[in-house]
């Protein structure tokens, strides 16, 4: 399966909505579509993963890539996920300390919020 | 022999395949359900590693992975094969020694782990001799840093989730060995 990317935004904040596997060959497209994104002033972002069938090292990079690139100008960007095998991923790495994780874009808009 | 051999040309588009072709195996060869994911990216990792490897250094010739069912365990090796003896040049380089962030959070990860591949002497050296030269890839700044933490993590996932895990240099690079146990039908 491939991936599909698309973002809106919601209450202020951008939220990416990414379906299917992001793996080497795919999450060049991650990349450019957050480094767009930044460069276009959008700096609280949601990545929204709950319908990512696939996640590994390359597509890690490209989130902490990401996350490196919007705390440069004081943003954020959360991860929705609930998956347990895509979780895991973040745990073994110890990323879990490094991203906001939430179970809903709802939750996550909310947390962010609360922290301003 | 291995059960089931796959060369493919090295570029990304093909790792998936590796990875579905390693995972259809190791179900057909008795690994558990649960262990099907680790499978799957573990040997997406290792993949990913050689064709970035042989990008570098021999795009021209073919990554090679090894499927074999024995003894109870299922085994998968993903070999660089290129013919240029590039293993101990890429290791004179030292270009693409993983990080220090990296291996402290394969470390956090993995307290117990026996299996970390930083035992046999710096896996990442040999496997990654350019560092930021990365052919085809359009020269945002940062890239080149985001692309040196994949691959620390590569390594860090695959000692993550293979059950064993052993690095070893060959003449044309790299080999890594993973298993996982099976129970054979």
């Amino acid at each position: 399966m491939d991936l599909k990317l698309d973002h809106h935004t919601k209450d202020g904040i951008e939220v990416v909505n990414v379906e299917g596997e992001i793996d080497v060959y795919t999450a060049p497209r991650l990349r450019e579509l957050l480094i767009e994104l930044v460069n276009n002033g959008y700096y609280q972002l949601v990545v929204n993963m709950e319908k990512v069938d696939f996640l590994d090292s390359t597509g890690l990079g490209v989130l902490v890539g990401g996350l490196k690139r919007v705390r440069a100008h004081d943003g954020s960007l959360d991860l929705v996920c609930t998956q347990e095998r895509i979780l895991k991923i973040f745990r073994i790495t110890g990323l879990t300390k490094v991203f906001g994780i939430h179970d809903t874009v709802d939750e996550a808009i909310a947390a962010r919020k609360a922290e301003k | 022999m291995a059960t089931v051999e796959v060369s493919f040309t090295p570029l990304p588009a093909h790792v998936r395949t590796a990875r579905l072709v390693a995972t259809a195996v190791a179900r057909r060869s008795g690994v558990d359900e649960a262990l099907l994911d680790e499978v799957r990216l573990a040997v997406g990792e290792a993949c990913s590693r050689a064709v970035e490897a042989h990008r570098l250094r021999c795009p021209a010739e073919p990554v090679r992975i090894a499927l074999t069912d024995a003894a109870g365990r299922f085994e998968v090796e993903v070999t660089d094969t290129c013919s240029d003896g590039g293993g101990a040049g890429g290791r004179g380089g030292n270009g693409g020694q993983p990080d220090d962030t990296d291996g402290g959070t394969a470390a956090t990860g993995q307290p117990g782990d026996a299996a970390q591949p930083g035992d046999s002497a710096q896996p990442g050296d040999a496997a990654q001799p350019g560092d930021s030269a990365q052919p085809g890839d359009a020269a945002q700044p940062g890239d080149s840093a985001d692309l040196d933490l994949d691959r620390g993590l590569g390594l860090a996932v695959i000692a993550g989730l293979a059950d064993d895990v052993r690095i070893s240099e060959t003449p044309g690079g790299i080999s890594i060995t993973m298993s996982w146990p099976a129970h054979c039908a």
